[in-house]
């Protein structure tokens, strides 16, 4: 097969600068050939090489006495005693859910949830963070509905719970979606696999699904901006087969048992390519594969298409020769593609054989350690001005015209999708704070979130990235959960601007302060640039995914609120009302200061929920929408009424920092207050839960009604 | 007393099934689905829920013609007892074990919550613990749950006795409401909802214990020697 000849179009057609190709004759010292130009776009894209964020990636924190592995690997794990270890990563999907929704969110769900069982986990909880434009936007209920449908398409019938999440709608999304999926694993710590091949001559072994020319080039496409020709780019999209990656993890699983695997890698972005080359990598090995053995669903096709497909449910595998026969055994009882394509050799190349004919032959070693690394200009984001006059309103008017916004309206519309409690270890389902799953047979549980408010690293990416993980460390805390370690999702725009990578910088330099002062190690992450349409970057979004232990059942904090317990506030309530929710909701503002952050608060006051928890009956976290979304949302999920002492629109609406709101019976409060009193934290008596009303002050609306709002908003807005 | 829990390729909640019947005391076995005999001595067979096959074709229609499913159904020929639970409902109605087909729900949506269902007989095993007319929770988790069958059949149902669960508030179109029918010899039920989801409290509710702990006692009985 003849293969086009290079040239400079070529070259720009798989996201190669001029420089970078130079870079490339340099090492190889002659021209590339097409599938060698390939393989070279593959490994140095943004998505696959962090080539932009590195040098910023590795200021984080990623280290703890409970961390077993850090980034680097498939996902982070986590020890939670016992011999036990919890393995997470959240990626985005991002590009592919706007161009395809149903299949790009479908296929990051796989994605991930394929990163996990590789080293050996059981998934066992899901989420997602999802980012989209103004529902008002033409294409916003359409991604909507596909995003949706794929997350729980794909989900639901590989058979993990998703517990959790987060919907939210701005301008700035529409036109680049955001679909970040996370999922943890159970996995032993005797059992853990790694990517690292070793031995010289051992079989590589290709398993699951067969290659096809979906998903060829998808990881270039997606470390580029939209334009208007997105719809050519639907191709590039792959598709998702959720019945073949529960058997693929079903064989994986039970190969592992068998003690014949060396080393595995899934095939991700860049398939074939980006998992041999990990695999020799890291082991320090050579790869040859032989492409005529690799299983194909379509005819004909080239070197340069197997090494660039991303079809899906695919690992590749080092395995002991000597337990070859009972590998495939495994594999046929599933009736999955089991076929030996290629070895691991002494010397540091990555062969390419496709029909006896060599179609790349270049130094394995150089494919990433030799990818470009930049330290792009960066210009930090000027100071916020000062917020303007908030006009007082009505109180309850305030809260109406939150939960009737979609973005505070429940959610259930999107989790009744998602099958939550299969695997029957759910304790507590999505909508309210972190999600809960005990760890099966045992009496532990552990507790997941995921959080950002992009409005405040938009005005304050520092303070802004330290709140997406205080937020994280709160949700945690209210379940009575101790936080572990976290998972970053960095979703910007073009790292080309330098306002965009000031964005970038800021918000890491926050993250890894909270992440250092919270004890919440990041052990695995993605970074999704070049989210932009026309140039119109997306609000800056550095999801966080947050895992927490929950030691035994009486750790648990999952009461409901009673008639005639107590409204308490844990924490210093200033009024913040910059960047806040009731700010861009009822007066279409964005102004103002994002709220600071005193890690030392957060710290104290999570402490001393966790420490206290006999006195709490029922918890959540204040974030945005402050005290009066809080009350109401714990309320109504009581089915009871709730009063509130203040009108003043700072009490009530203010996002200020390291708070919780309780709700105990007297004897209780008295205790905690006693409690704050020695521990010095502040806890101030708010209010009450209590009749079929909800009142502010002087003002008042029957809790029926503003449920109805609630509940219904969501989907309305949908319809 | 001994179940046996039939293990398709994609099923998902068989170990949340056999999870459920160990908890009430029964011996439990997993059966690979291409296997063509059941253990030696199973008095049950757990169908459970997923999606067998990927759903391809349509829910249930292909593990209906698995080699296990001839097992199941001399079992079940034989008098032996049965539980299907949600795409083991569809299955069962797929081998015609079950009158009956689930579609579509009639929002079109996947929809995973808890229901209220009504129990319409108290005259199984599987229902007995209860009593005709409790209420009891269940999560549902389908997006194939909406119960069709001809009015005939659904007479005959109705007449014989045979509807063993109601939705009290029914979520995807249910003809008659029906959550789960049994069969004529009242030892095959299939239902949509997920009776071991709701097994313990911590999952969030426990109604489900009882028709595990029910049919163990029942079978054990039955077993006894007079």
């Amino acid at each position: 097969m003849t293969e086009p000849k290079i040239t400079e179009d070529l070259i720009a057609a798989h996201g190669l600068s001029p420089d970078e190709y130079a870079r490339i004759l340099t090492i190889i010292e002659r021209e590339p050939t097409y599938t060698e130009l390939g393989i070279f776009s593959a490994m140095w894209n943004e998505h696959c090489s962090y080539k932009s964020s590195k040098k910023w990636l590795r200021t984080l924190p990623t280290t703890g006495p409970q961390v077993i592995c850090g980034p680097g690997e498939n996902a982070g794990i986590v020890d939670i005693g016992d011999g036990q270890a919890v393995v997470f990563k959240m990626e985005s999907h991002n590009h592919p859910s706007y161009i395809e929704p149903y299949q790009g969110a479908a296929t990051g769900v796989g994605g991930i949830l394929r990163d996990v069982f590789t080293m050996g986990a059981r998934p066992i909880a899901a989420m997602n963070s999802l980012s989209f434009g103004e529902i008002a936007y033409p294409k916003t209920r359409q991604l909507v509905h596909g995003v949706v449908e794929g997350i729980g398409g794909y989900g639901n019938a590989f058979g993990v719970p998703t517990v959790g999440g987060e919907v939210r709608f701005h301008p700035a999304y529409n036109g680049n979606c955001l679909v970040n999926a996370f999922a943890a694993g159970l996995a032993e710590t005797d059992s853990i696999f790694y990517s690292a091949a070793s031995g010289i001559a051992m079989p590589v072994v290709y398993l699951g699904a067969k290659t096809g020319r979906d998903g060829v080039g998808g990881a270039t496409m997606a470390s580029a901006e939209f334009d208007d020709s997105i719809e050519e780019k639907r191709p590039t999209v792959q598709v998702g087969d959720p019945f073949t990656e529960k058997r693929l993890m079903e064989a994986t699983l039970e190969l592992m048992q068998t003690g014949a695997v060396i080393s595995i890698q899934d095939m991700g972005a860049a398939g074939l390519t980006c998992s041999a080359v990990e695999m020799g990598d890291k082991g320090g090995l050579g790869v040859t594969l032989r492409l005529e053995d690799v299983p194909q669903r379509e005819e004909n096709m080239s070197a340069y298409e197997m090494m660039l497909s991303e079809s899906q449910e695919r690992m590749l595998m080092v395995l002991k020769p000597e337990l070859e026969d009972a590998a495939r055994a495994v594999f046929e009882k599933w009736d999955l593609d089991f076929a030996i394509v290629g070895e691991t050799t002494p010397d540091d190349r990555f062969v390419i054989m496709h029909h006896n004919q060599v179609m790349a032959d270049l130094p394995l070693s150089k494919l990433s350690s030799t990818a470009p690394e930049y330290d792009r200009p960066w210009q930090p984001t000027e100071a916020a001005e000062d917020l303007a006059d908030v006009p007082a309103i009505d109180p309850i008017d305030g809260l109406k015209a939150l939960i009737c916004s979609p973005n505070y309206a429940a959610k259930q519309w999107v989790y009744d999708q998602y099958d939550s409690q299969v695997m029957a270890d759910t304790v507590r389902m999505p909508g309210l704070g972190a999600g809960i799953v005990r760890v099966h047979g045992t009496g532990k549980m552990l507790a997941f979130t995921s959080d950002v408010t992009p409005r405040y690293v938009r005005a304050n990416p520092e303070e802004g990235g330290k709140q997406a993980v205080a937020e994280a460390y709160r949700n945690l805390t209210a379940v009575g959960a101790k936080p572990l370690a976290s998972t970053d999702n960095l979703n910007f725009g073009n790292p080309e601007k330098p306002q965009i990578m000031g964005q970038f910088v800021g918000a890491i330099k926050g993250i890894g302060a909270a992440c250092a002062a919270l004890d919440m190690p990041i052990v695995s992450g993605n970074v999704s640039l070049y989210n932009e349409t026309d140039g119109t970057g997306i609000l800056p979004t550095p999801t966080i995914g947050a895992v927490g232990l929950i030691a035994s059942e009486d750790q648990l904090i999952a009461g409901e609120v009673r008639d005639g317990h107590v409204a308490l506030v844990v924490g210093e309530t200033a009024g913040h009302l910059g960047q806040s929710a009731l700010l861009a909701e009822v007066f279409n503002r964005e102004d103002g200061d994002a709220p600071t952050v005193d890690l030392d608060a957060e710290r104290r006051n999570g402490d001393f929920i966790r420490t206290n928890r006999d006195w709490v009956t029922a918890c959540t976290d204040l974030a945005d929408g402050g005290l009066a979304l809080a009350a109401f949302e714990l309320a109504e999920a009581a089915g009871i009424g709730v009063t509130l002492d203040s009108s003043d629109m700072g009490m009530l609406f203010g996002e200020d920092q390291a708070r919780y709101l309780v709700a105990c019976n007297f004897d209780q409060a008295e205790a905690l207050m006693i409690a704050a009193g020695r521990a010095g934290v502040p806890v101030a008596s708010v209010g009450r839960f209590g009749g079929d009303m909800v009142r502010f002050d002087r003002s008042s609306a029957p809790l029926a009604e503003l449920s109805g709002l609630f509940r219904s908003a969501f989907a309305d807005a949908l319809g | 007393m001994k179940a046996a829990i039939l293990v398709f390729p994609g099923s998902n909640c068989d170990r949340d099934l056999a999870v459920a019947f160990r908890k009430a005391g029964a011996d439990v076995s997993m059966v690979w689905h291409k296997d063509t005999e059941l253990p030696a001595g199973t008095d049950i067979v757990g169908v459970p829920g997923g999606f067998s096959y990927g759903d391809y074709l349509r829910c249930g229609a292909i593990a209906a013609q698995s080699p296990i499913t001839k097992a199941l159904r001399a079992h079940t020929e034989r008098g032996g007892y049965a539980l299907g639970v949600c795409n083991g409902f569809q299955v069962l109605t797929e081998t015609g074990q079950l009158p009956g087909a689930l579609l579509r729900n009639a929002g079109l949506k996947y929809i995973c919550r808890p229901v209220v269902l009504n129990v319409a007989t108290g005259d199984s095993a599987f229902t007995a613990p209860y009593g005709s007319g409790a209420e009891v929770v269940f999560p549902i988790a389908h997006h194939d749950g909406n119960y069709f069958a001809e009015p005939d059949q659904l007479a005959r149902l109705r007449a014989e006795d045979r509807v063993a669960f109601t939705y009290a508030d029914n979520p995807n179109g249910s003809a008659d409401d029906i959550a789960g029918i049994l069969s004529e010899n009242r030892r095959v039920l299939g239902l949509m909802p997920h009776p071991e989801r709701a097994a313990e409290p911590v999952q969030g509710g426990s109604d489900g214990a009882a028709m595990f702990a029910g049919l163990v006692s029942v079978i054990a009985e039955s077993a006894a020697p007079a």
